[in-house]
């Protein structure tokens, strides 16, 4: 494997892991405010239509990014109004938001199917930093988003972890009794954070349609959405380890077409000809491996997942 | 606790399976079966259906319908056939209707199907997604009085029911050609979506033609696994370039590999339709598709009560597959000798597929002089030499 693919190995992995990265994160503040949502999927190929869409009207990559956000945020205030308001059972509003959110990303992006974009996120080349050789091209020449989704993952981890509205979101998320008690709206708190995570798939989306894959085609999300769902459950909902899991989970998908294209050898066994299809599952595989090695760990103390993941909470139902 | 993570990993595991399943299904694209055309019984028509009450206003005038799996702006497939389909409206008079983006479920295609035949009188119906054959064969059986014709497909009945193709291979061997060329590395890349006859017939017909124009060209492959995965696409192109090519060939329905291509400064051939517009610094060529001239031939047929099925795979003596003009900067001499190798496919007086023809272990598959059969294209499962890759990958 030369020099060039070694690093373009890395540079890819960098920006498949942003991608999964960004849609994990806001499925983590979700999921600690005890929210399951299962429509990443939807969520994403909505951000990547509207965000494509809006960035083939004005020309301008943030607009695009923004909107994408908003929309991914109006979309998971659905999940919100159905699963938090009104109480219904997540996981079926979740796979719904998946398969609707599908099916409305193709009517809505039917008329630019096909249509090239003018502007796109281009690599920024950090003054200084971007020429020093490997690291350079792989952490400082990429597209602004990567590092957005790096300080959102701060400003997550800071605000779940050191403020009082982190507190709250997580007391609604382990016990929203207690939440309630304290005196928080649940109901604000969760639809809340169902709706900034759904902010944040969008932007993912927009990500995938304004600069991984330029346009809009039915089904381009491809299971990314699926992935960032796993991705929660193998970070054990902690940012920190969601952003080492997502860099795992953009080797393993930049790593599907390269294996291909190299003679690798570990221990004796030819690497490149395990089955380019097989490599496309190792991120679930990974995530099943993980999800035994944790319940296995915390068999006699309480499990990592947020306890009231998935609980509707009714005030008159205590 | 156990519980839900047993009910996480349960939906993620089905999310899997949805993921899974929705690659197989979306194969829009997918290579006739190896066994050649037999006459499929046609299905017993269980009832009759009651004689429509003439649905027709306008007795003579043809209605045809299209079935399309994907978008019309794909700029790809269905893009293609809704070309042929807009130029068989202009050549025959007929009206010609399409709905587009229709999943290959029977159900459907049969609600779609029904739509037309009992409002719009349809006379004719294409479906052009692989996935709509068996539904095709069941609709031949129960309308006998509209033609069905299916493209990709390989059955077909006596009175109502065919299906079409083309001899893409022939048009990927001129562009294969052009690669050989243009490529500076002697490597070209190869994004190919499954290992199927159709795509393996493909990536062989390219590498022999590349070979013509550049003994020493190798063709290395990259295997994605799907149809509607752009980003996977573009990232599979990255790789074949980092790893040394300079040309990037396809067989897959996204413009993604051309603009990784264009973005790393090298050459692409893409595939379906000129894409041109697209990586306008990149585009070398593309063999296209032409449906037109089929589709306008059918539906004179059917205007004219002379339509009798058949298995049709046209080539380019036909004119249903072609090459998109070469770019500018491709060498004339070049541009000439492909013009020749174009008149022999198109006189027939040469094709492809014509010995000496070694496999990629040195076994020779078809003997000098000798023409493979179309059986034996249809079904073809090896790589020649000069393909870096696996022709069997799982």
């Amino acid at each position: 494997m030369s020099e060039e693919a070694l690093i373009g190995l890395f540079v890819a992995t960098v920006q498949f892991g942003t991608l999964v990265f960004l849609a994990a994160l806001g499925e983590l503040i979700a999921e600690r405010a005890g929210v399951l949502n299962l429509g990443v999927e939807g969520m994403m190929a909505m951000g990547a239509v509207s965000g494509f869409m809006v960035g083939l009207e004005t020309g301008s990559p943030w607009a695009a990014f923004f909107a994408a956000a908003a929309v991914g945020a109006l979309v998971g205030g659905f999940h919100a109004l159905v699963s938090v308001v009104l109480g219904a059972d997540q996981v079926v509003s979740g796979l719904a938001l998946t398969i609707g959110g599908l099916g409305l990303a193709a009517y809505v992006g039917r008329n630019v199917v096909g249509e090239r974009p003018e502007t796109l996120f281009t690599d920024l080349g950090i003054a200084g930093l971007a020429d020093i050789p490997w690291i350079g091209e792989i952490f400082f020449d990429q597209p602004p988003v990567v590092y957005l989704a790096v300080l959102l993952g701060f400003s997550v981890w800071f605000v779940l972890a050191r403020t009082r509205l982190g507190l709250a979101i997580r007391a609604a998320g382990e016990s929203a009794p207690t939440a309630d008690t304290a005196g928080h709206s649940v109901m604000a708190l969760r639809s809340g954070a169902v709706m900034v995570g759904g902010a944040f798939a969008g932007a993912a989306g927009s990500f995938l349609s304004l600069y991984m894959a330029p346009g809009w085609v039915e089904g381009m999300v491809a299971g990314r959405g699926w992935i960032a769902v796993a991705l929660v459950i193998f970070g054990a909902w902690r940012p920190g380890r969601l952003a080492l899991g997502a860099l795992l989970f953009g080797f393993t998908l930049a790593l599907q077409p390269r294996l291909q294209s190299f003679d690798i050898e570990l221990l004796g066994v030819e690497v490149n000809r395990i089955s380019p299809a097989l490599l496309g599952i190792l991120p679930f595989v990974l995530t099943v491996v993980v999800l035994v090695i944790i319940s296995w760990r915390y068999r006699h103390r309480p499990s990592v997942a947020p306890a009231a993941l998935g609980l509707p909470y009714r005030r008159e139902e205590r | 606790m156990a519980k839900k993570f047993l009910l996480r990993s349960l939906v993620v595991l089905t999310a899997l399976t949805l993921v899974a399943a929705g690659c197989g299904n979306d194969d829009d694209d997918a290579a006739p079966a190896p066994a050649p055309a037999t006459e499929a019984p046609a299905p017993a028509a269980t009832e009759a259906p009651e004689p429509m009450d003439d649905p027709e206003p306008m007795d003579d005038e043809v209605v045809a319908a299209f079935v399309f799996v994907g978008p019309v702006g794909d700029a790809g497939w269905t893009w293609a056939h809704d070309q042929g389909r807009r130029y068989a409206e202009t050549e025959t008079g007929a009206t010609a209707l399409f709905v587009e983006s229709v999943p290959e479920t029977a159900e459907d295609f049969r609600a779609v199907a029904l739509d037309f035949i009992e409002n719009e009188g349809a006379d004719v119906i294409f479906g052009t997604s692989f996935g709509y054959m068996d539904t095709m064969e069941e609709l031949a059986g129960e309308y006998p009085d509209v033609v069905f014709e299916h493209a990709s497909g390989f059955k077909m009945n006596d009175t109502n029911f065919g299906n079409y193709f083309g001899r893409m291979y022939q048009p990927r061997y001129l562009s294969g050609m052009a690669a050989g060329a243009m490529t500076e590395a002697d490597q070209i890349g190869y994004v190919a979506a499954f290992p199927i006859p159709e795509v393996l017939r493909g990536i062989n017909a390219f590498t022999l033609g590349a070979q013509r124009t550049n003994p020493d060209v190798e063709v290395h492959v990259n295997w994605t696994f799907t149809w509607f995965d752009p980003a996977l696409e573009g990232d599979a192109a990255t790789a074949l370039l980092e790893a040394g090519a300079d040309v990037i060939a396809m067989h897959q329905d996204s413009t993604a590999p051309g603009l990784a291509a264009q973005e790393a400064g090298a050459r692409w051939v893409s595939y379906n339709s000129d894409m041109s517009a697209f990586a306008p610094d990149a585009f070398i060529t593309a063999p296209v598709w032409n449906w037109g001239p089929y589709y306008a031939r059918i539906i004179d047929a059917v205007a004219e009560g002379t339509y009798t099925p058949g298995a049709y795979w046209g080539g380019m003596a036909d004119g249903i597959v072609a090459l998109a003009p070469l770019a500018d900067d491709v060498p004339d001499e070049v541009a000439a000798e492909i013009d020749e190798v174009a008149a022999q496919l198109t006189d027939g007086s040469w094709d492809v597929f014509t010995g000496e023809i070694r496999d990629q272990d040195g076994n020779v598959v078809v003997a000098a002089g000798e023409t493979m059969e179309d059986g034996a294209m249809l079904g073809m499962t090896f790589f020649v030499e000069g393909v870096v890759g696996d022709a069997d990958p799982s």
